[in-house]
């Protein structure tokens, strides 16, 4: 089905990501998992296969290529080890894809060859305690004093801000006591204010870095606006309307580990004198679950094509990134209960997909969230079609 | 330096083989392939050869159906500097020498250094493509390489032997060197790599240019091993039912 979103290169990419996930990501994920190892090595080899620039033009020292291979790219690490494959996703699509879009020349000029080839790793913040899908509740501020802004107020939930180099992130901005809306930044994690907060201890992508950051009296200078905030926020928000497609092709690839390995067990295991996939009840889950996936698979294939027409996703990335999150957690908790018992234990890696599946649900808007806008969607839909 | 390299496309490790109906080779079309896992060691080998010696050329070569054209486009993705596709009539060749003429006759134009070659491929594992190319160009040869080190117009070879022996080799180059499997750590095509191997060139040699009818071998039936069991209920007394058993143990099982 991949080949009719595929050219020569998508096929390349995939088997290259495919051998390369197999032979040295997956030896090595439980470990990462259990110790909450950051996957420092694992990050340097992949800025050298231009993964971790995928989406940079070749200007800026990129692999400069479209969405599809994309979310080729990051189904094939989760598949191995949901935490790498984050780890990679949130630094193109939340970390350098801001630059990408509303830098100026200088600030491309400067960050996106390291982002591109992983040299720094980028992270991207906008939640707060009272702001997530609700970005327009942002509370840290940004008020300008003379050529620099003084930022206060705090992010968190934020992936790889421990390890990343450089950091974008939103907030208010305030001239001369009037508020005018909210803006972005793009700041090097080394300035002064500018607090890490200790890593956070998760139910799964455990090996991906979570911290929650601080500003306090950061001042930072004019230059590290990040487009113009009289543009408008929602512009800004709509085009990281890609990152529901990298969460979703994320939610394919667990979805696809958890089921390899459960068809996998289900051929060695027997009861009663025959292998479990005889009995109905396990090869009709099997079968569910495959047919979940495929349809995930062409969600998100879809929406990462029209992304590459320049069509509008807002609908199609919602529906991907809602389906390919659900079927993920639905499959991972159908390979458990296909392993049995030893489903529930670590050995045999299930348990582990099953963890690392919850978050897709949550992370890059709600399950809630992405029907409240596909039902938005719709219904406007509808408006226009009454006119 | 002017390295070929010779890639084969295989069945992979986790394809299906299922047989055709006539039962000489397996059924194409429900088999995915791969590159000889013994010919990326030789293709790795070459692109090292040529970083080390600070110029040259690595070429990838084939023969096959039009399918084989993924490997070469592979090997030009990690750093072959361009191809050579040798198409192939529809019957897939595995006579050896039959392929090695094929090669010789398209290789011996370009006047190569040396010629690389994997181990053996992993389908039919006949193991002497590079040997029989070797010796139709009156090239120097060896095989079982676990070392290469070029030296001026020589190339020093360290080949393995049997039982934890090695041997070091010094032969004149041009030579066709046969690669043992592990001796590097083949590189991934990077994604830059990936996007630059569509403007390498790749040429193509037609089945009438370098195919002869002439063949040597013919592939009769291809089978899968039946498994049978045979018991055997030894009668006597002891001492006949002793003498059977030892005899089997040192005939059969082949244990004492």
């Amino acid at each position: 089905m991949d080949d009719l979103f595929f050219n020569q290169d998508h096929i390349m990419i995939q088997d290259m990501v495919r051998e390369f996930a197999e032979s040295e990501i997956m030896p090595i994920a439980r470990e990462l998992d259990e110790e909450e190892k950051f996957p420092t090595e694992l990050v340097k080899q992949m800025g050298e296969l231009g993964l971790m620039g995928i989406n940079v033009p070749e200007k800026y020292g990129g692999s400069g290529l479209d969405m599809v291979a994309y979310a080729t790219a990051v189904m094939g690490l989760a598949r191995a080890d949901a935490s790498v494959a984050i780890t990679m996703a949130a630094h193109t699509s939340l970390g350098t894809l801001p630059i990408l879009l509303h830098g100026s020349d200088e600030q491309k000029k400067t960050y996106l060859p390291k982002l591109a080839s992983g040299e720094v790793i980028g992270a991207f913040g906008l939640t707060e305690p009272e702001a997530g899908s609700d970005a327009g509740s942002t509370k840290t501020m940004a008020v300008k004093k003379g050529d620099d802004y003084i930022v206060n107020g705090g992010k968190i939930f934020i992936t790889n801000a421990g390890k990343a180099g450089l950091l974008s992130f939103t907030s208010q901005i305030k001239h001369e006591d009037k508020l005018l809306g909210i803006g972005a930044f793009v700041i090097p994690t080394a300035t002064a204010g500018l607090e890490i907060g200790p890593k956070e201890k998760k139910m799964g992508w455990r090996a991906s870095d979570t911290r929650q950051l601080f500003f306090h009296n950061m001042k930072i200078p004019s230059s590290a606006m990040l487009g113009d905030p009289t543009d408008g926020f929602r512009t800004f928000l709509k085009t990281l309307t890609s990152g529901r497609i990298s969460v979703g092709a994320l939610a394919v690839g667990t979805a696809q580990g958890a089921y390899e390995r459960a068809l996998q067990y289900s051929t060695e295991r027997e009861a009663f004198g025959r292998p479990i996939n005889n009995f109905q009840s396990v090869s009709f889950k099997l079968a569910d679950m495959a047919t979940d996936i495929e349809a995930s698979k062409l969600l998100i294939y879809h929406a990462a094509w029209m992304k590459d027409q320049n069509k509008d996703i807002v609908k199609e990335a919602a529906m991907a990134k809602l389906f390919a999150s659900e079927t993920a957690m639905r499959v991972a908790t159908d390979a458990i209960q296909i392993h049995g018992g030893y489903g529930y234990v670590k050995e045999y890696d299930v348990e582990r997909y099953f963890r690392d599946a919850k978050i897709l649900e949550i992370g890059e808007g709600t399950s809630e969230i992405q029907r409240l806008i596909i039902s938005r969607e719709i219904l406007k839909e509808l408006q226009h079609n009454a006119l | 330096m002017k390295i070929a390299v010779l890639i084969k496309q295989v069945p992979g490790s986790e394809s299906p083989l299922p047989l055709n109906s006539t039962q000489t080779w397996v059924d194409e079309p429900q088999v995915t392939y791969t590159m000889n896992p013994p010919d990326n060691y030789a293709l790795e080998e070459a692109l090292l050869i040529k970083e080390n010696v600070g110029d040259g050329e690595v070429v990838a070569v084939s023969l096959g159906p039009e399918r084989v054209k993924k490997v070469i486009r592979e090997g030009l993705a990690k750093g072959a500097d361009r191809g050579i596709y040798l198409e192939e009539n529809s019957q897939i060749e595995t006579d050896p020498l039959s392929i090695a003429r094929s090669f010789a006759s398209v290789l011996q134009d370009e006047n190569f250094d040396l010629i690389l070659t994997g181990l053996q491929s992993d389908d039919a594992g006949m193991g002497q493509t590079g040997v029989l190319i070797g010796e139709l160009l009156g090239l120097s040869t060896a095989t079982l390489a676990v070392q290469t080190n070029i030296q001026d117009e020589q190339i020093r070879v360290k080949r393995e032997l049997e039982s934890g022996w090695f041997q070091w080799v010094k032969l004149p180059l041009p030579a066709s060197i046969s690669i043992q499997s592990g001796l590097n750590t083949p590189r991934y095509p990077s994604l830059k790599g990936i996007m630059g191997a569509k403007k390498k060139e790749i040429r193509v040699i037609p089945a009438s240019e370098h195919q002869t009818a002439e063949k040597t071998q013919t592939i009769k039936k291809v089978f899968v091993p039946q498994t049978t069991k045979k018991t055997e209920v030894i009668e006597g007394n002891a001492d006949t039912a002793a003498a059977r058993i030892l005899e089997i143990l040192k005939s059969d099982v082949k244990v004492l």
